[in-house]
C-alpha cells in the first residue's frame, strides 16, 4: 500500500508504531525485492565470508562446504608466504605500472580528445568522428586483442609501415618484447576507450555558456586562449570528480587485456595481481594462498576508494560514493 | 550539405592565419584518428575475404587481393563455433530479458519513498560496488551452488548490477510521484503500478540497460573460461574465438588452467590467419548491427549514471 504524503511526513516514529502493519501492507514490495536480497547475499556477500579460507589450508574435495569446514586453520601463513614471494612483488609492480600509465595518459587523452572534437566546426564530420571513436568500446577484449596482435604481428601492418618509413630496419615482434608491454597495453586501452571516456567531458563542455566564448572572441582571444581560459575551467569540476573516481579504482585495472595480449615470454611484465591469483590460486589449486592475495588486493582497493572519497569531500565537491 | 560546406569554406577564408593553421592541424589529427580506429576493423574484414594462401604473403590492406568466401565456408569445420554461437545468442537474449526485468522491478521498490526496507535494500546493493569477495571465493560459491558446467552460470551470478540499478532508480525517481498516488487511490496494487505505470514509462531507461547488458553478455568469455572450460555443450562464441586466437599468438598465458595447453595446441595447428579473421568478423557483426541503437541510448545512460554518481 502506498502511503500518502501526510503519512510520509510523520517520518520514522509514525512508521515504527505501525511497523508490522506496514510490512503487511507492503508485502507486494517485499515480494518484489527480497528474492534479490537473498540473491545478493548468496553471490556477493557469501564470497566475503569465504575470506576465512585465507587463514586455512583449504583443499578442494567433492563438496565445497565439507572441504571448508574440514580445513585446518593456519593463521597468517599464506600472507607471510605471499610477502616472501618475488613473483608477487613483480605482479604488484606490473599492476602499479599499468595503473599509473592508465591514470595519467588514459585520463589526459580523453580530455584532450573531447576538447579537440568540440573545436571541429563541421557538424557532420564532428558526429562521424564521435560515432567512430566509441565503436571499439563495444567489442570484447578477445576481439580487440586479436586485432591488436594482428596489427602488431611481425608481418602485420604496423611493421610494414615502420619499415617502409625507414624507422625500423628489421621486423619486430612487438608483443614478444617485455619492455614494450606496458606501453602497448596503454596504447591498446587508448585505442579502445578514448572515445567512450571522452563522452562525459563532451557533455560537460556542452554545458559551458556559449556567451563566454563570444565575449572572449570580442576581447581578441584566439582559439588556444579560449580553450585555456574558458573550456578548461568550465569542465574542471567534472575533471576532478572523474580523476578522484579513477584514483579510487586505481588498483582494479582488470586483467583481460594482460591475459589476452600477454604470453609466457613477457610474463614478468604482463602478470598483474589478478592473473597471479588465477595462475597460483586456481591453476595450481592453492586456493587459500590465492584468497590471501585477493584479500590484500581488495583491502588496498577499499582504502583507495575511501581515501579518494575523503579527498573529494575535503575539496568540497561532495561525496562521490 | 553543399550550402553548409560553402558556408564553412567562407567562414574558413575569413579567419586569421593562426586559426586556419589550427583548423588544418585539427582536421589532419582527426582524420588520422579515424584511420587508426577503423583500420584494424577494415583490415580484419579484408583478410577474412582474401584467399588464405595469398594472405600469408602479407601486405593485405583494406581491400582483398584475391576475393573469396572460402574462409567463411571453412568455418563449418569448427562445430564448436556453432554451439558457441547458439549459446551466446541464448545467453544474450535470456540474460538481457531477465536482468532488465528484475533490475527495473527492484529499482521500483527502492524508488518508493514509503517502502520500509528501502534504505536497507539500497545500501546492501550499493555496497557491492565497493567490496567484492575476489576471484577464488566467488569461484567456490559458484561451485557450491553447483553452477559450474551449467548454462545458468551465465545468467544467475550477474542477475542485477548495482550500476544499472542506480540508472534505473534515478529514471524512476523522475517520474511524477503523483501518478502512482492517483493510481493507488483508484485501487491499484503495487504490482499493477509497476506493470501498468512504471514499466511503460521507463522504456528509454529499459532500452539503455538492455543494450549495456546485451553487449556485456555477448562479449563475455571469462565465465566460460573459469566455470566451463571443457564443456563443449555450453561454450560461448567469444570463448571459442579466444581459444583459437590465443592458440595462435604464442604458447600463451591461457595455459593457466591445467590441461588447457593441450587443447590450445590442437587449435593452433588448424587455424590460419584468414580463418581467425573470419571468426572475428562473425563475432563483431552482431555488435555492428545493434550499434545504431546503442548510439541512440547509451549517452542517455552515461549522463543518467553520471548525475547520480
Amino acid at each position: 500500500m502506498l502511503l500518502r504524503p501526510a503519512e510520509l511526513k510523520n517520518g520514522r516514529s509514525g512508521q515504527s508504531r505501525r511497523g508490522l502493519r506496514t510490512v503487511w501492507q507492503q508485502r507486494q514490495l517485499i515480494i518484489m525485492s527480497f528474492p534479490f536480497v537473498i540473491w545478493v547475499f548468496c553471490f556477493r556477500y557469501l564470497p566475503l565470508f569465504g575470506w576465512v579460507m585465507a587463514f586455512q589450508d583449504f583443499k578442494l574435495k567433492r563438496s565445497v562446504v565439507d572441504s571448508f569446514f574440514q580445513a585446518n586453520f593456519v593463521g597468517f601463513k599464506h600472507f607471510i608466504e605471499m610477502f616472501r614471494d618475488e613473483r608477487f612483488f613483480l605482479a604488484l609492480r606490473n599492476t602499479l605500472a599499468m595503473s599509473v600509465l592508465g591514470l595519467t595518459i588514459g585520463f589526459v587523452v580523453p580530455i584532450l580528445f573531447a576538447i579537440l572534437i568540440n573545436e571541429l566546426r563541421n557538424g557532420l564530420f564532428k558526429r562521424t568522428v564521435q560515432t567512430v571513436s566509441y565503436l571499439p568500446h563495444f567489442i570484447s577484449w578477445v576481439v580487440a586483442a586479436g586485432m591488436i596482435s594482428q596489427m602488431l604481428a611481425s608481418t602485420g601492418p604496423v611493421n610494414d609501415l615502420l619499415i617502409s618509413l625507414g624507422i625500423l630496419k628489421t621486423r619486430v615482434v612487438f608483443l614478444g618484447e617485455g619492455q614494450l608491454f606496458w606501453g602497448l597495453v596503454t596504447v591498446s586501452d587508448l585505442w579502445k576507450e578514448t572515445g567512450w571516456n571522452a563522452i562525459i567531458f563532451l557533455a560537460a563542455i556542452a554545458g559551458v555558456d556559449p556567451g563566454l566564448y563570444e565575449a572572449a572572441r570580442i576581447d581578441g582571444a584566439g582559439r588556444f586562449r579560449s580553450i585555456w581560459h574558458i573550456t578548461l575551467p568550465g569542465i574542471m569540476d567534472v575533471i576532478i570528480v572523474i580523476l578522484i573516481m579513477n584514483i579510487g579504482w586505481f588498483i582494479s585495472i582488470g586483467f583481460e587485456k594482460q591475459l589476452l595480449l600477454g604470453s609466457d615470454q613477457v610474463r614478468s611484465y604482463s602478470e598483474v595481481i589478478d592473473l597471479y591469483v588465477l595462475r597460483f590460486g586456481i591453476g595450481l589449486g592453492r586456493y587459500s594462498f590465492g584468497t590471501a592475495v585477493g584479500i590484500f588486493r581488495s583491502v588496498v582497493s577499499l582504502i583507495l576508494v575511501f581515501s579518494s572519497n575523503l579527498l573529494a569531500r575535503r575539496l568540497g565537491r561532495g561525496s562521490i560514493i | 550539405m553543399q550550402g553548409n560546406f560553402g558556408a564553412n569554406l567562407r567562414a574558413f577564408r575569413r579567419q586569421k592565419t593562426s586559426s586556419k593553421v589550427f583548423d588544418l592541424a585539427l582536421l589532419t589529427l582527426m582524420v588520422l584518428m579515424l584511420i587508426i580506429t577503423l583500420f584494424p576493423f577494415l583490415n580484419v574484414l579484408a583478410i577474412s575475404f582474401n584467399e588464405s594462401s595469398d594472405t600469408v604473403k602479407g601486405g593485405v590492406g583494406l581491400i582483398p587481393r584475391q576475393f573469396t568466401f572460402d574462409n567463411y565456408l571453412e568455418l563449418a569445420r569448427y562445430p564448436a563455433l556453432f554451439t558457441g554461437f547458439y549459446i551466446s545468442v541464448s545467453r544474450t537474449l535470456l540474460g538481457t530479458v531477465v536482468s532488465v526485468f528484475f533490475t527495473s522491478m527492484l529499482a521500483y521498490t527502492i524508488s518508493r519513498r514509503d517502502y520500509r526496507f528501502r534504505r536497507f535494500v539500497t545500501v546492501i546493493f550499493l555496497l557491492t560496488m565497493y567490496v567484492s569477495g575476489g576471484l577464488i571465493p566467488e569461484f567456490m560459491v559458484i561451485r557450491m551452488f553447483g553452477l559450474n558446467n551449467s548454462f545458468w552460470v551465465y545468467i544467475i551470478p550477474g542477475l542485477v548490477g548495482a550500476y544499472n540499478l542506480i540508472i534505473m532508480r534515478s529514471f524512476i525517481d523522475n517520474i511524477p510521484y503523483s501518478l502512482q498516488e492517483s493510481a493507488h487511490i483508484d485501487g491499484a496494487s503495487d504490482y499493477t503500478i509497476f506493470f501498468r505505470i512504471i514499466l511503460p514509462l521507463c522504456k528509454p531507461a529499459l532500452a539503455t540497460i538492455a543494450l549495456y547488458v546485451a553487449v556485456g553478455h555477448w562479449n563475455s568469455w571469462f565465465d566460460t573460461y573459469l566455470y566451463a572450460p571443457f564443456n563443449e555443450n555450453i561454450t560461448t562464441l567469444q570463448y571459442e574465438l579466444m581459444k583459437i586466437l590465443q592458440g595462435s599468438i604464442s604458447s600463451s598465458s591461457s595455459s593457466i588452467l591445467r590441461g588447457q595447453a593441450a587443447q590450445m595446441q590442437l587449435a593452433r595447428s588448424i587455424s590460419p590467419l584468414s580463418i581467425r579473421m573470419a571468426i572475428t568478423v562473425v563475432t563483431i557483426v552482431p555488435i555492428v548491427i545493434v550499434y545504431p541503437f546503442l548510439q541512440k541510448y547509451f549517452v542517455t545512460g552515461m549522463t543518467l549514471g553520471a548525475v547520480k554518481s
